[in-house]
């Protein structure tokens, strides 16, 4: 942004509010009066069909002795690590092949991407055919090249890696997207130079593309943590938080809470402690987006 | 002489394994997704006893239809089509006259608290605006109507919109504008004779993201829908529990929910891969 727009200063922006209006008033009621009603239900007992009693921070201190609620946490960050790592990772290698021009290259990028934009629930209902211990064709894969079955999301062990690898599967392609957008952007000279002292394919990636791309692998990391933080529809489909509360993180213990116990007013205090946390990652992503977009 | 062609030959060589390395890698890369939607597809196309078969039946021969049929036979799949169609439709018509506007605003007047409250809204769970929308619509007696389901919807369209307006109004050129602005236009006809027109490639990246991400969206649907107003995604959901293990109807009816946005990635690819690039995160 030029020194012109400062000088047009703060008067000439005021005149665009109507332009912010209806959505504004859209914005206040379906996602601002949420919020603030939600803060206000967290201080309240509230059973639907029962009696709605103010009750304080006791929603909050009942929270932090539940064991079940601290389970979830706890499962919700191992399973968040996990979601995290893998699909950066291979999201950054990923990038790196499809930034190389080659043959067909838009369509296997369009097919590489088509995990991420299917629906989750269909495609969670056909992954969850194919973890069927007895019949499902993973086994059968797994088996007939010597490896010994699994019980994928029907075992409270190998419940939470299966999920991370449903997820990774299905996120890999966005980190994909925001970190190819960062290498299209990166000059050619500093390549030129390196070529010309002599430089390998690994340290010109090594020493002049990761830290070029960095803030595009920054953006990318913090989009998969607040997406694996708020992961839903796969474990909702796949495992129900199951077997038993194996795979039950934050966002399922909100949903069995608010929807199968009816506590609503217990229910909102979960989603406000859910709320900072996702709140606290998401100020970190806005001050690096800032950056880039106000500077 | 010889030692340049052998050098030459080495190179080449060099070259060509380099060559089948990056095409391996890009086999190992799409080929889960490409193994994934053919099985998907051979679920769907063949018939029962086969779909319980160990070892599983990779190609169905004769491939059935039946289980499409069945799916639209056995279920009311004509009603949470259209559902799907008025919630979607309707939500990103919404999203787009609200948000259109509203983006243009903001880049304009550099409202970066706004733009700090739609990015809020983009990253929290949606599970959170469910609680007070589950009791607003009980105590509006709203049940058995789709407007909850188009309204909470408004949730994830909006913010889509309005987030990759913001970048597209922000990389236009101010001087056309300008100009009018000087000449005499009021603010609104410079938005909708200059603005607008020359954002129409944004405008339509932001359709098609709010179109497929209120399309997929699952968890509004199964708190709020009841079972005649069900969007697409809650029926399939549905299916499983009532047929228990019937795999074949089953695929053929999340192929069925799934194809539309499929169809649109393979088509508005280069649309979708630069409004995903720019706007960087996803809905719900």
């Amino acid at each position: 942004m030029s020194a012109a727009n400062g000088l047009r200063g703060r008067n000439y922006a005021r005149n665009y509010w109507p332009f912010l209006l209806p959505a504004g008033v859209v914005v206040l009621g379906v996602i601002i009066f949420p919020w603030l009603f939600t803060l206000y239900m967290s201080l309240h007992e509230f059973k639907v069909g029962g009696d709605f009693a103010f009750i304080g921070l006791d929603n909050y201190v009942r929270l932090a002795s539940d064991e079940r609620f601290l389970w979830s946490v706890v499962r919700t960050l191992y399973f968040t690590v996990l979601a995290v790592v893998l699909p950066v990772g291979l999201g950054i290698a990923a990038a790196t092949v499809f930034h190389r021009k080659f043959p067909l290259r838009s369509l296997a990028r369009t097919i590489f991407i088509l995990p991420m934009m299917a629906t989750p629930v269909a495609i969670a209902l056909v992954w969850t055919m194919m973890f069927h211990p007895q019949l499902g064709v993973l086994n059968y894969i797994l088996t007939s090249v010597g490896l010994p079955p699994s019980q994928w999301s029907y075992d409270s062990v190998s419940v939470i890696p299966t999920l991370v690898m449903v997820e990774t599967w299905q996120w890999t392609p966005l980190v994909m997207l925001i970190v190819l957008g960062g290498l299209a952007s990166l000059p050619a000279d500093p390549y030129e130079a390196a070529r010309l002292d002599g430089a390998s394919t690994w340290d010109m990636f090594r020493h002049i593309t990761v830290p070029l791309v960095w803030p595009h692998i920054i953006v990318a990391t913090v989009i998969r943590t607040i997406d694996a933080l708020k992961a839903f529809d796969l474990i909702f489909v796949i495992s129900g938080g199951g077997p038993g509360t194996s795979s039950e993180t934050m966002n399922l213990f909100l949903y069995l809470q608010a929807f199968s116990f009816y506590n609503m007013g217990y229910a909102a205090a979960v989603t406000v402690v859910f709320f900072v946390i996702i709140l606290l990652v998401s100020l970190l992503m806005f001050s690096a987006r800032q950056q880039k977009q106000w500077q | 002489m010889s030692t340049t062609s052998a050098a030459t030959r080495k190179r080449r060589r060099g070259k060509l394994f380099s060559d089948i390395g990056f095409g391996l890698a890009v086999f190992a890369l799409i080929s889960p997704a490409i193994l994934f939607f053919l099985w998907m597809l051979s679920l769907s196309l063949k018939n029962e006893v086969d779909n319980m078969a160990f070892p599983p039946v990779f190609i169905p021969w004769p491939p059935t239809l039946d289980n499409f049929v069945a799916v639209f036979e056995k279920n009311d799949f004509l009603t949470y089509t259209l559902n799907s169609i008025f919630v979607s439709f309707g939500a990103t018509g919404l999203a787009l006259l609200l948000g259109v506007p509203a983006g243009f605003g903001i880049a304009k007047a550099q409202a970066s608290k706004a733009a700090a409250v739609i990015m809020i809204a983009r990253v929290t769970p949606g599970l959170s605006y469910l609680i007070p929308l589950f009791l607003l619509f009980q105590w509006l007696d709203m049940g058995g109507t789709l407007w909850p389901i188009l309204i909470t919807h408004l949730v994830i369209t909006v913010p889509i919109v309005v987030w990759v307006m913001i970048g597209f109004f922000e990389g236009l050129p101010h001087e056309l504008e300008e100009a009018a602005l000087v000449d005499g236009c009021t603010i609104w006809q410079a938005f909708r004779f200059i603005a607008v027109p020359l954002a129409r490639p944004g405008i339509v990246v932001a359709m098609i993201l709010a179109f497929i991400f209120s399309w997929n969206n699952f968890i509004f649907g199964v708190v709020l829908a009841g079972r005649e107003t069900r969007t697409l995604p809650v029926a399939v959901y549905n299916v499983i529990s009532f047929e228990q293990i019937s795999w074949g109807p089953l695929a053929a009816a999340a192929l069925l929910v799934t194809a539309p946005v499929l169809l649109l990635t393979l088509l508005m690819q280069k649309e979708i891969v630069h409004g995903l690039t720019a706007g960087g995160v996803k809905g719900g």
